[in-house]
Protein backbone atom coordinates (compact mmCIF):
# COMPACT_ATOMS: atom_id res chain seq x y z
CA UNK A 1 0.00 0.00 0.00
CA UNK A 2 1.76 3.34 -1.15
CA UNK A 3 0.88 6.89 -2.14
CA UNK A 4 1.44 6.23 -5.95
CA UNK A 5 1.82 9.10 -8.61
CA UNK A 6 0.77 9.17 -12.32
CA UNK A 7 0.41 11.95 -14.99
CA UNK A 8 -2.55 12.14 -17.78
CA UNK A 9 -2.83 14.06 -20.84
CA UNK A 10 -6.40 15.20 -22.67
CA UNK A 11 -6.74 17.82 -25.66
CA UNK A 12 -10.18 18.71 -26.88
CA UNK A 13 -12.11 20.23 -29.59
CA UNK A 14 -15.15 22.14 -28.20
CA UNK A 15 -17.79 23.52 -30.81
CA UNK A 16 -18.92 27.03 -30.12
CA UNK A 17 -22.93 27.30 -29.27
CA UNK A 18 -24.74 24.18 -30.80
CA UNK A 19 -27.16 23.23 -34.35
CA UNK A 20 -29.94 21.50 -33.22
CA UNK A 21 -32.98 23.45 -35.11
CA UNK A 22 -30.76 26.40 -36.46
CA UNK A 23 -29.21 28.74 -33.79
CA UNK A 24 -30.16 32.08 -33.64
CA UNK A 25 -29.32 35.56 -31.84
CA UNK A 26 -30.86 39.02 -32.53
CA UNK A 27 -29.82 42.54 -31.44
CA UNK A 28 -31.10 45.56 -31.75
CA UNK A 29 -29.21 49.12 -31.32
CA UNK A 30 -29.98 52.69 -30.73
CA UNK A 31 -28.65 55.94 -29.55
CA UNK A 32 -29.96 58.25 -26.86
CA UNK A 33 -30.76 62.09 -27.47
CA UNK A 34 -27.33 62.52 -26.54
CA UNK A 35 -24.87 59.85 -28.35
CA UNK A 36 -24.61 57.14 -25.95
CA UNK A 37 -25.87 54.10 -26.93
CA UNK A 38 -28.04 51.21 -26.02
CA UNK A 39 -27.80 47.36 -26.57
CA UNK A 40 -30.47 45.63 -25.98
CA UNK A 41 -30.70 41.63 -25.88
CA UNK A 42 -32.14 39.07 -24.20
CA UNK A 43 -28.71 37.01 -23.78
CA UNK A 44 -28.70 36.96 -20.22
CA UNK A 45 -25.35 37.97 -18.04
CA UNK A 46 -24.84 35.16 -15.71
CA UNK A 47 -21.92 36.41 -14.48
CA UNK A 48 -19.04 35.84 -17.36
CA UNK A 49 -19.53 39.09 -18.39
CA UNK A 50 -22.04 39.13 -21.25
CA UNK A 51 -22.98 42.90 -20.72
CA UNK A 52 -18.74 44.32 -20.80
CA UNK A 53 -18.10 41.85 -24.21
CA UNK A 54 -21.16 42.78 -25.91
CA UNK A 55 -20.17 47.01 -24.91
CA UNK A 56 -16.87 46.34 -25.96
CA UNK A 57 -18.51 45.04 -29.34
CA UNK A 58 -20.60 47.46 -29.69
CA UNK A 59 -18.20 50.52 -29.19
CA UNK A 60 -15.81 49.16 -31.50
CA UNK A 61 -18.21 48.71 -34.34
CA UNK A 62 -19.81 51.97 -33.81
CA UNK A 63 -16.45 54.16 -32.69
CA UNK A 64 -17.35 55.21 -29.42
CA UNK A 65 -15.24 54.63 -25.90
CA UNK A 66 -16.93 51.75 -24.28
CA UNK A 67 -18.56 53.52 -21.79
CA UNK A 68 -20.90 55.39 -24.15
CA UNK A 69 -22.61 51.67 -24.43
CA UNK A 70 -25.10 50.27 -22.17
CA UNK A 71 -26.01 46.52 -22.57
CA UNK A 72 -29.50 46.15 -21.44
CA UNK A 73 -30.57 42.45 -20.87
CA UNK A 74 -33.43 42.47 -18.76
CA UNK A 75 -36.54 41.22 -20.14
CA UNK A 76 -36.59 37.80 -22.79
CA UNK A 77 -40.48 38.45 -22.86
CA UNK A 78 -39.81 41.97 -24.41
CA UNK A 79 -36.59 41.90 -25.86
CA UNK A 80 -34.77 40.42 -29.31
CA UNK A 81 -34.75 36.91 -29.44
CA UNK A 82 -31.92 34.89 -28.12
CA UNK A 83 -31.66 31.37 -27.96
CA UNK A 84 -29.88 31.58 -24.40
CA UNK A 85 -26.58 31.80 -23.01
CA UNK A 86 -25.77 28.38 -22.78
CA UNK A 87 -23.01 26.23 -25.24
CA UNK A 88 -20.68 28.51 -25.03
CA UNK A 89 -22.72 30.63 -27.58
CA UNK A 90 -22.88 34.10 -26.40
CA UNK A 91 -20.42 35.83 -27.47
CA UNK A 92 -20.17 34.70 -30.50
CA UNK A 93 -23.54 34.85 -31.40
CA UNK A 94 -24.81 37.90 -29.77
CA UNK A 95 -21.82 39.50 -30.78
CA UNK A 96 -22.20 38.65 -34.35
CA UNK A 97 -25.26 40.26 -34.04
CA UNK A 98 -24.49 43.14 -32.24
CA UNK A 99 -21.55 44.17 -34.85
CA UNK A 100 -24.74 43.87 -37.49
CA UNK A 101 -26.76 46.34 -35.20
CA UNK A 102 -24.17 48.29 -34.72
CA UNK A 103 -22.77 48.74 -38.46
CA UNK A 104 -26.15 49.76 -39.31
CA UNK A 105 -26.50 52.24 -36.20
CA UNK A 106 -23.08 53.79 -37.38
CA UNK A 107 -24.30 54.03 -41.28
CA UNK A 108 -27.31 56.08 -40.14
CA UNK A 109 -24.94 58.41 -37.52
CA UNK A 110 -22.48 58.85 -40.50
CA UNK A 111 -25.37 60.03 -42.76
CA UNK A 112 -26.50 62.43 -40.21
CA UNK A 113 -22.66 63.82 -39.72
CA UNK A 114 -22.81 64.23 -43.54
CA UNK A 115 -25.67 66.11 -43.59
CA UNK A 116 -24.18 68.59 -40.65
CA UNK A 117 -21.29 68.62 -42.29
CA UNK A 118 -21.95 69.19 -45.50
CA UNK A 119 -19.81 66.72 -46.74
CA UNK A 120 -20.27 62.54 -48.17
CA UNK A 121 -20.84 59.97 -45.64
CA UNK A 122 -18.31 57.97 -46.97
CA UNK A 123 -15.69 60.48 -46.45
CA UNK A 124 -16.50 60.76 -42.27
CA UNK A 125 -14.77 58.30 -40.22
CA UNK A 126 -15.14 58.37 -36.16
CA UNK A 127 -11.90 58.75 -33.73
CA UNK A 128 -13.04 56.47 -30.99
CA UNK A 129 -13.08 59.04 -28.70
CA UNK A 130 -17.03 60.37 -29.51
CA UNK A 131 -16.19 62.39 -32.81
CA UNK A 132 -16.80 62.16 -36.28
CA UNK A 133 -13.70 63.92 -38.44
CA UNK A 134 -13.83 64.43 -42.32
CA UNK A 135 -11.18 61.74 -43.46
CA UNK A 136 -7.57 63.75 -44.65
CA UNK A 137 -9.25 67.03 -42.78
CA UNK A 138 -9.89 66.39 -38.97
CA UNK A 139 -10.12 69.95 -38.37
CA UNK A 140 -13.75 69.66 -39.68
CA UNK A 141 -15.82 67.35 -36.95
CA UNK A 142 -18.50 66.85 -35.22
CA UNK A 143 -19.33 65.18 -31.82
CA UNK A 144 -21.43 62.52 -31.75
CA UNK A 145 -23.34 63.92 -28.77
CA UNK A 146 -24.27 66.82 -31.39
CA UNK A 147 -25.19 64.31 -34.11
CA UNK A 148 -27.21 62.47 -32.17
CA UNK A 149 -29.11 65.93 -30.94
CA UNK A 150 -29.63 66.42 -34.83
CA UNK A 151 -30.74 63.53 -35.27
CA UNK A 152 -33.51 63.49 -32.51
CA UNK A 153 -34.90 67.15 -32.71
CA UNK A 154 -33.91 68.18 -36.27
CA UNK A 155 -33.36 65.46 -39.20
CA UNK A 156 -36.00 62.81 -37.62
CA UNK A 157 -33.45 60.12 -37.78
CA UNK A 158 -33.70 57.10 -35.91
CA UNK A 159 -29.87 56.42 -35.22
CA UNK A 160 -30.12 52.73 -34.86
CA UNK A 161 -29.78 49.19 -35.84
CA UNK A 162 -31.17 45.30 -36.28
CA UNK A 163 -28.91 42.52 -36.04
CA UNK A 164 -29.59 39.07 -36.47
CA UNK A 165 -26.95 36.02 -36.94
CA UNK A 166 -28.13 32.71 -37.52
CA UNK A 167 -26.17 29.79 -37.69
CA UNK A 168 -28.73 27.84 -39.91
CA UNK A 169 -29.26 24.16 -39.09
CA UNK A 170 -27.38 21.36 -40.92
CA UNK A 171 -28.89 18.38 -41.89
CA UNK A 172 -26.92 15.47 -42.19
CA UNK A 173 -26.00 13.78 -45.72
CA UNK A 174 -28.31 10.32 -46.16
CA UNK A 175 -25.49 8.20 -47.51
CA UNK A 176 -22.72 9.21 -45.31
CA UNK A 177 -23.85 11.14 -42.01
CA UNK A 178 -21.93 13.97 -42.50
CA UNK A 179 -22.93 17.45 -41.37
CA UNK A 180 -21.27 20.46 -39.78
CA UNK A 181 -22.63 20.64 -36.23
CA UNK A 182 -20.78 23.55 -35.74
CA UNK A 183 -18.82 26.57 -37.56
CA UNK A 184 -16.71 27.37 -34.90
CA UNK A 185 -14.11 25.23 -32.68
CA UNK A 186 -12.10 26.43 -29.45
CA UNK A 187 -9.70 23.64 -28.54
CA UNK A 188 -7.83 22.84 -25.21
CA UNK A 189 -5.29 20.30 -23.96
CA UNK A 190 -4.60 19.51 -20.32
CA UNK A 191 -1.75 18.08 -18.40
CA UNK A 192 -2.86 16.90 -14.84
CA UNK A 193 -0.50 15.22 -11.81
CA UNK A 194 -1.90 13.84 -8.93
CA UNK A 195 -1.29 11.34 -6.44
CA UNK A 196 -3.55 8.47 -5.78
CA UNK A 197 -3.75 6.76 -2.17
CA UNK A 198 -4.11 2.65 -2.91
CA UNK A 199 -5.37 2.05 0.33
CA UNK A 200 -7.79 4.55 0.86
CA UNK A 201 -8.49 5.48 -2.94
CA UNK A 202 -8.25 9.05 -2.13
CA UNK A 203 -6.92 11.53 -5.11
CA UNK A 204 -5.06 14.60 -5.18
CA UNK A 205 -4.62 16.72 -7.79
CA UNK A 206 -1.35 17.93 -7.53
CA UNK A 207 -0.69 20.26 -10.60
CA UNK A 208 -2.92 21.45 -13.52
CA UNK A 209 -1.51 22.88 -16.70
CA UNK A 210 -3.82 24.11 -19.44
CA UNK A 211 -3.78 25.30 -22.57
CA UNK A 212 -6.36 27.04 -24.12
CA UNK A 213 -6.92 28.12 -27.95
CA UNK A 214 -10.24 30.39 -27.80
CA UNK A 215 -9.71 32.69 -30.65
CA UNK A 216 -9.35 36.34 -30.25
CA UNK A 217 -9.78 36.83 -26.22
CA UNK A 218 -11.82 39.78 -26.25
CA UNK A 219 -11.32 41.12 -22.67
CA UNK A 220 -8.37 39.20 -21.46
CA UNK A 221 -8.90 39.53 -17.83
CA UNK A 222 -12.27 37.86 -18.01
CA UNK A 223 -11.08 35.29 -20.28
CA UNK A 224 -8.09 34.38 -17.64
CA UNK A 225 -11.21 34.79 -14.81
CA UNK A 226 -13.10 32.14 -16.92
CA UNK A 227 -10.27 29.95 -17.67
CA UNK A 228 -8.84 29.89 -14.16
CA UNK A 229 -13.14 28.95 -12.88
CA UNK A 230 -13.39 26.40 -15.20
CA UNK A 231 -10.25 24.58 -14.98
CA UNK A 232 -11.49 24.36 -10.98
CA UNK A 233 -14.78 23.01 -12.08
CA UNK A 234 -13.32 20.96 -14.15
CA UNK A 235 -11.82 19.00 -11.35
CA UNK A 236 -14.07 19.28 -9.43
CA UNK A 237 -16.45 17.45 -12.12
CA UNK A 238 -13.65 14.47 -12.60
CA UNK A 239 -13.43 13.41 -8.70
CA UNK A 240 -16.28 14.67 -6.67
CA UNK A 241 -19.67 16.27 -7.93
CA UNK A 242 -22.92 14.11 -9.19
CA UNK A 243 -26.40 14.28 -8.76
CA UNK A 244 -26.64 10.47 -9.10
CA UNK A 245 -23.73 8.28 -7.65
CA UNK A 246 -25.17 5.48 -7.78
CA UNK A 247 -26.89 5.87 -11.37
CA UNK A 248 -29.50 4.93 -13.04
CA UNK A 249 -30.23 3.91 -9.44
CA UNK A 250 -31.28 7.22 -7.71
CA UNK A 251 -31.06 6.48 -4.19
CA UNK A 252 -28.26 8.30 -2.11
CA UNK A 253 -28.17 11.28 -4.14
CA UNK A 254 -26.94 14.33 -2.75
CA UNK A 255 -29.64 16.75 -1.67
CA UNK A 256 -27.60 19.60 -0.45
CA UNK A 257 -23.95 21.20 -0.24
CA UNK A 258 -23.53 18.04 2.78
CA UNK A 259 -23.77 15.52 0.64
CA UNK A 260 -23.29 17.02 -2.86
CA UNK A 261 -19.46 17.86 -2.32
CA UNK A 262 -17.16 20.58 -3.95
CA UNK A 263 -13.18 21.40 -3.64
CA UNK A 264 -13.38 24.20 -1.48
CA UNK A 265 -10.69 26.62 -1.00
CA UNK A 266 -8.27 24.54 0.67
CA UNK A 267 -8.37 22.09 -2.43
CA UNK A 268 -6.46 23.45 -5.01
CA UNK A 269 -4.26 21.90 -7.11
CA UNK A 270 -1.44 24.23 -8.48
CA UNK A 271 -2.96 25.84 -12.33
CA UNK A 272 -1.60 26.92 -14.72
CA UNK A 273 -3.27 28.49 -18.03
CA UNK A 274 -2.14 29.44 -21.41
CA UNK A 275 -4.19 31.16 -23.79
CA UNK A 276 -3.37 30.59 -27.58
CA UNK A 277 -5.21 33.33 -29.33
CA UNK A 278 -6.24 32.41 -33.55
CA UNK A 279 -8.76 34.14 -34.12
CA UNK A 280 -12.03 32.77 -36.14
CA UNK A 281 -12.86 33.21 -39.35
CA UNK A 282 -16.75 33.68 -38.58
CA UNK A 283 -16.20 35.18 -34.69
CA UNK A 284 -17.20 38.81 -33.43
CA UNK A 285 -13.99 40.17 -33.98
CA UNK A 286 -12.31 36.63 -33.75
CA UNK A 287 -14.01 35.59 -30.81
CA UNK A 288 -15.00 32.28 -29.82
CA UNK A 289 -16.63 30.74 -27.20
CA UNK A 290 -14.32 30.04 -24.53
CA UNK A 291 -16.88 29.73 -21.56
CA UNK A 292 -17.50 25.78 -21.38
CA UNK A 293 -14.97 24.46 -22.91
CA UNK A 294 -12.69 25.23 -20.37
CA UNK A 295 -13.92 22.98 -17.80
CA UNK A 296 -13.69 19.84 -19.81
CA UNK A 297 -10.06 18.50 -20.61
CA UNK A 298 -9.07 17.90 -17.02
CA UNK A 299 -11.68 15.32 -16.46
CA UNK A 300 -9.92 12.65 -18.82
CA UNK A 301 -6.70 14.07 -17.89
CA UNK A 302 -7.41 13.49 -14.27
CA UNK A 303 -8.59 9.83 -15.54
CA UNK A 304 -5.48 8.94 -17.51
CA UNK A 305 -3.49 10.28 -14.49
CA UNK A 306 -5.15 8.00 -12.22
CA UNK A 307 -4.76 5.09 -15.10
CA UNK A 308 -1.06 6.02 -15.09
CA UNK A 309 -0.91 6.13 -10.93
CA UNK A 310 -2.56 2.75 -9.96
CA UNK A 311 -3.18 0.90 -13.23
CA UNK A 312 -6.53 0.95 -13.44
CA UNK A 313 -9.89 2.71 -15.56
CA UNK A 314 -12.00 4.62 -13.86
CA UNK A 315 -14.40 4.85 -16.26
CA UNK A 316 -18.05 6.46 -14.78
CA UNK A 317 -17.55 10.03 -13.17
CA UNK A 318 -16.49 11.55 -10.66
CA UNK A 319 -13.61 9.33 -9.98
CA UNK A 320 -14.81 8.60 -6.16
CA UNK A 321 -12.63 6.66 -3.84
CA UNK A 322 -14.94 3.99 -3.74
CA UNK A 323 -14.47 3.54 -7.59
CA UNK A 324 -10.91 3.70 -7.01
CA UNK A 325 -10.93 0.66 -4.77
CA UNK A 326 -13.56 -1.35 -6.21
CA UNK A 327 -11.26 -1.25 -9.80
CA UNK A 328 -8.01 -2.16 -8.01
CA UNK A 329 -10.10 -4.93 -6.29
CA UNK A 330 -11.01 -6.68 -9.54
CA UNK A 331 -7.66 -5.96 -11.31
CA UNK A 332 -5.93 -8.10 -8.19
CA UNK A 333 -8.53 -10.91 -8.74
CA UNK B 1 -48.67 34.22 17.58
CA UNK B 2 -47.61 37.06 19.49
CA UNK B 3 -44.57 38.82 17.57
CA UNK B 4 -41.70 39.21 19.50
CA UNK B 5 -39.73 42.80 19.43
CA UNK B 6 -36.45 42.59 18.46
CA UNK B 7 -33.61 45.63 18.04
CA UNK B 8 -30.12 45.83 16.99
CA UNK B 9 -28.21 47.84 15.17
CA UNK B 10 -27.27 47.64 11.55
CA UNK B 11 -24.12 49.05 10.06
CA UNK B 12 -24.34 52.28 12.06
CA UNK B 13 -28.43 52.93 12.25
CA UNK B 14 -30.69 51.88 14.66
CA UNK B 15 -33.39 48.88 13.57
CA UNK B 16 -36.37 48.04 15.50
CA UNK B 17 -39.04 45.29 14.19
CA UNK B 18 -41.51 42.85 15.23
CA UNK B 19 -40.99 39.24 13.86
CA UNK B 20 -42.22 35.92 14.32
CA UNK B 21 -40.61 33.90 17.09
CA UNK B 22 -37.99 31.96 15.25
CA UNK B 23 -37.34 34.14 12.51
CA UNK B 24 -33.95 33.86 11.35
CA UNK B 25 -31.33 36.73 11.61
CA UNK B 26 -31.39 36.55 7.49
CA UNK B 27 -34.85 36.67 7.44
CA UNK B 28 -35.25 39.43 9.30
CA UNK B 29 -32.44 41.48 7.28
CA UNK B 30 -33.41 40.22 4.16
CA UNK B 31 -37.35 40.38 3.93
CA UNK B 32 -38.20 42.56 7.27
CA UNK B 33 -35.38 45.11 7.09
CA UNK B 34 -34.49 44.97 3.19
CA UNK B 35 -31.01 45.14 3.54
CA UNK B 36 -30.51 41.86 0.32
CA UNK B 37 -26.65 41.83 0.59
CA UNK B 38 -26.48 38.25 2.91
CA UNK B 39 -27.70 35.64 0.97
CA UNK B 40 -29.57 32.75 1.09
CA UNK B 41 -27.93 29.87 0.01
CA UNK B 42 -28.66 26.64 1.52
CA UNK B 43 -30.55 27.37 4.67
CA UNK B 44 -28.39 24.84 6.78
CA UNK B 45 -25.38 26.58 7.20
CA UNK B 46 -23.49 24.27 4.67
CA UNK B 47 -22.85 27.46 2.19
CA UNK B 48 -21.41 30.84 3.86
CA UNK B 49 -23.89 32.51 1.81
CA UNK B 50 -25.47 34.45 4.49
CA UNK B 51 -22.26 35.12 6.40
CA UNK B 52 -22.56 38.25 8.41
CA UNK B 53 -20.78 40.00 11.53
CA UNK B 54 -22.10 40.10 15.19
CA UNK B 55 -20.84 42.14 17.30
CA UNK B 56 -17.38 41.18 16.02
CA UNK B 57 -17.89 37.78 14.99
CA UNK B 58 -18.92 35.68 12.02
CA UNK B 59 -22.21 34.52 12.26
CA UNK B 60 -24.48 32.37 9.69
CA UNK B 61 -27.16 34.32 9.63
CA UNK B 62 -29.67 31.32 8.20
CA UNK B 63 -28.99 29.74 11.55
CA UNK B 64 -29.31 32.66 13.80
CA UNK B 65 -32.22 33.57 15.44
CA UNK B 66 -32.71 37.09 15.27
CA UNK B 67 -34.42 37.56 18.60
CA UNK B 68 -30.77 36.20 20.13
CA UNK B 69 -29.60 39.12 18.45
CA UNK B 70 -31.47 41.83 20.87
CA UNK B 71 -28.94 45.05 21.64
CA UNK B 72 -26.09 43.46 18.98
CA UNK B 73 -24.03 45.59 16.78
CA UNK B 74 -24.48 43.75 13.03
CA UNK B 75 -22.51 44.41 10.11
CA UNK B 76 -23.16 43.29 6.24
CA UNK B 77 -21.11 44.00 3.38
CA UNK B 78 -24.02 46.72 2.07
CA UNK B 79 -22.57 48.51 5.08
CA UNK B 80 -18.84 48.37 4.72
CA UNK B 81 -18.80 51.33 1.98
CA UNK B 82 -18.31 54.54 3.28
CA UNK B 83 -19.71 57.95 1.53
CA UNK B 84 -19.31 56.12 -1.74
CA UNK B 85 -16.37 54.83 -1.35
CA UNK B 86 -15.46 51.33 -1.42
CA UNK B 87 -14.31 49.26 1.66
CA UNK B 88 -10.74 47.80 0.44
CA UNK B 89 -11.92 44.30 0.69
CA UNK B 90 -14.60 45.31 -2.14
CA UNK B 91 -11.72 47.04 -4.17
CA UNK B 92 -9.87 44.25 -4.08
CA UNK B 93 -12.60 41.53 -5.53
CA UNK B 94 -13.11 43.97 -8.10
CA UNK B 95 -9.53 44.39 -9.35
CA UNK B 96 -8.70 40.62 -8.86
CA UNK B 97 -11.66 39.76 -11.06
CA UNK B 98 -12.49 37.67 -7.38
CA UNK B 99 -16.03 37.71 -8.71
CA UNK B 100 -18.61 36.31 -11.76
CA UNK B 101 -22.33 35.70 -10.75
CA UNK B 102 -21.69 37.57 -7.51
CA UNK B 103 -23.98 35.23 -5.16
CA UNK B 104 -20.68 33.98 -2.69
CA UNK B 105 -19.37 37.92 -2.85
CA UNK B 106 -21.64 38.89 0.12
CA UNK B 107 -19.95 36.34 2.19
CA UNK B 108 -16.79 35.58 1.16
CA UNK B 109 -16.21 39.29 1.78
CA UNK B 110 -17.42 39.23 5.63
CA UNK B 111 -15.02 35.68 5.88
CA UNK B 112 -12.66 37.94 4.81
CA UNK B 113 -13.52 40.83 6.71
CA UNK B 114 -13.02 38.71 10.22
CA UNK B 115 -9.86 37.48 9.40
CA UNK B 116 -8.05 41.38 8.17
CA UNK B 117 -9.81 42.59 11.79
CA UNK B 118 -8.35 39.86 13.45
CA UNK B 119 -4.86 38.92 11.52
CA UNK B 120 -4.35 42.22 9.55
CA UNK B 121 -1.49 40.12 7.84
CA UNK B 122 -2.57 36.84 7.16
CA UNK B 123 -0.62 34.16 5.56
CA UNK B 124 -2.29 32.20 2.63
CA UNK B 125 -2.84 29.58 5.00
CA UNK B 126 -5.16 31.78 6.92
CA UNK B 127 -6.62 33.18 4.52
CA UNK B 128 -7.74 29.41 3.21
CA UNK B 129 -8.80 28.51 6.34
CA UNK B 130 -10.97 31.72 6.81
CA UNK B 131 -12.70 31.22 4.02
CA UNK B 132 -13.11 27.25 4.47
CA UNK B 133 -16.93 27.78 5.26
CA UNK B 134 -17.46 29.44 1.88
CA UNK B 135 -18.07 27.53 -1.15
CA UNK B 136 -18.07 29.05 -4.76
CA UNK B 137 -18.92 28.20 -7.89
CA UNK B 138 -17.84 30.09 -10.61
CA UNK B 139 -14.48 31.54 -9.69
CA UNK B 140 -12.07 28.28 -8.14
CA UNK B 141 -11.05 30.29 -5.37
CA UNK B 142 -8.03 31.11 -6.41
CA UNK B 143 -9.07 34.67 -6.99
CA UNK B 144 -10.94 34.88 -3.99
CA UNK B 145 -7.71 34.18 -2.10
CA UNK B 146 -5.49 36.86 -3.83
CA UNK B 147 -8.14 39.39 -3.62
CA UNK B 148 -7.89 38.68 0.56
CA UNK B 149 -4.02 38.82 0.21
CA UNK B 150 -4.21 42.04 -1.95
CA UNK B 151 -6.65 43.76 0.93
CA UNK B 152 -3.95 42.39 3.61
CA UNK B 153 -1.16 44.16 1.65
CA UNK B 154 -3.05 47.76 1.85
CA UNK B 155 -3.50 46.95 5.04
CA UNK B 156 0.53 46.45 6.23
CA UNK B 157 1.45 49.92 3.19
CA UNK B 158 -1.23 51.63 5.60
CA UNK B 159 0.64 50.69 8.28
CA UNK B 160 3.72 51.39 7.40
Amino acid sequence: MAIRRGRGVAAINYPTGMNLGGDPTQALVHSTPTGNFMVTLSSVDLGQGMKQIMAQICAETIGVPTDCVVVDTADTDTGPHCMGTFASRGTHRAGNAVIQAAKEARQVMLEVAAEELEVNASDLETDGQGNILVKGAPQKSISIFDVALSAHFKRGRSISGRGMFLIPRSYPEKETGAMKPSTCYAHACTVAEVEVDDETGEVTVLTVKNVFEIGRALNPKMVEQQLVGGSWMGISHALYETTEPYYPNRDHGGTDFNQYLMPGPGDLAETEIIVLERPSADGPYGAKGPGEMCANPQIPAVANAVFDAVGVRVDTLPITPERILRALKAQAN
Amino acid sequence: MAKVPVQFTLNGSEKAEFIDSGTTLLHALRDKIGDTSPKGGCHQGTCGACSVIVDGELRLSCLTLAETCNGATITTTSGLAEGGVLHPLQRAFLDTFATQCGFCTPGMIMAAKVLLDHTPNPSREDVVEALSGNICRCTGYEPIIQAVLTAARGNSQNAA
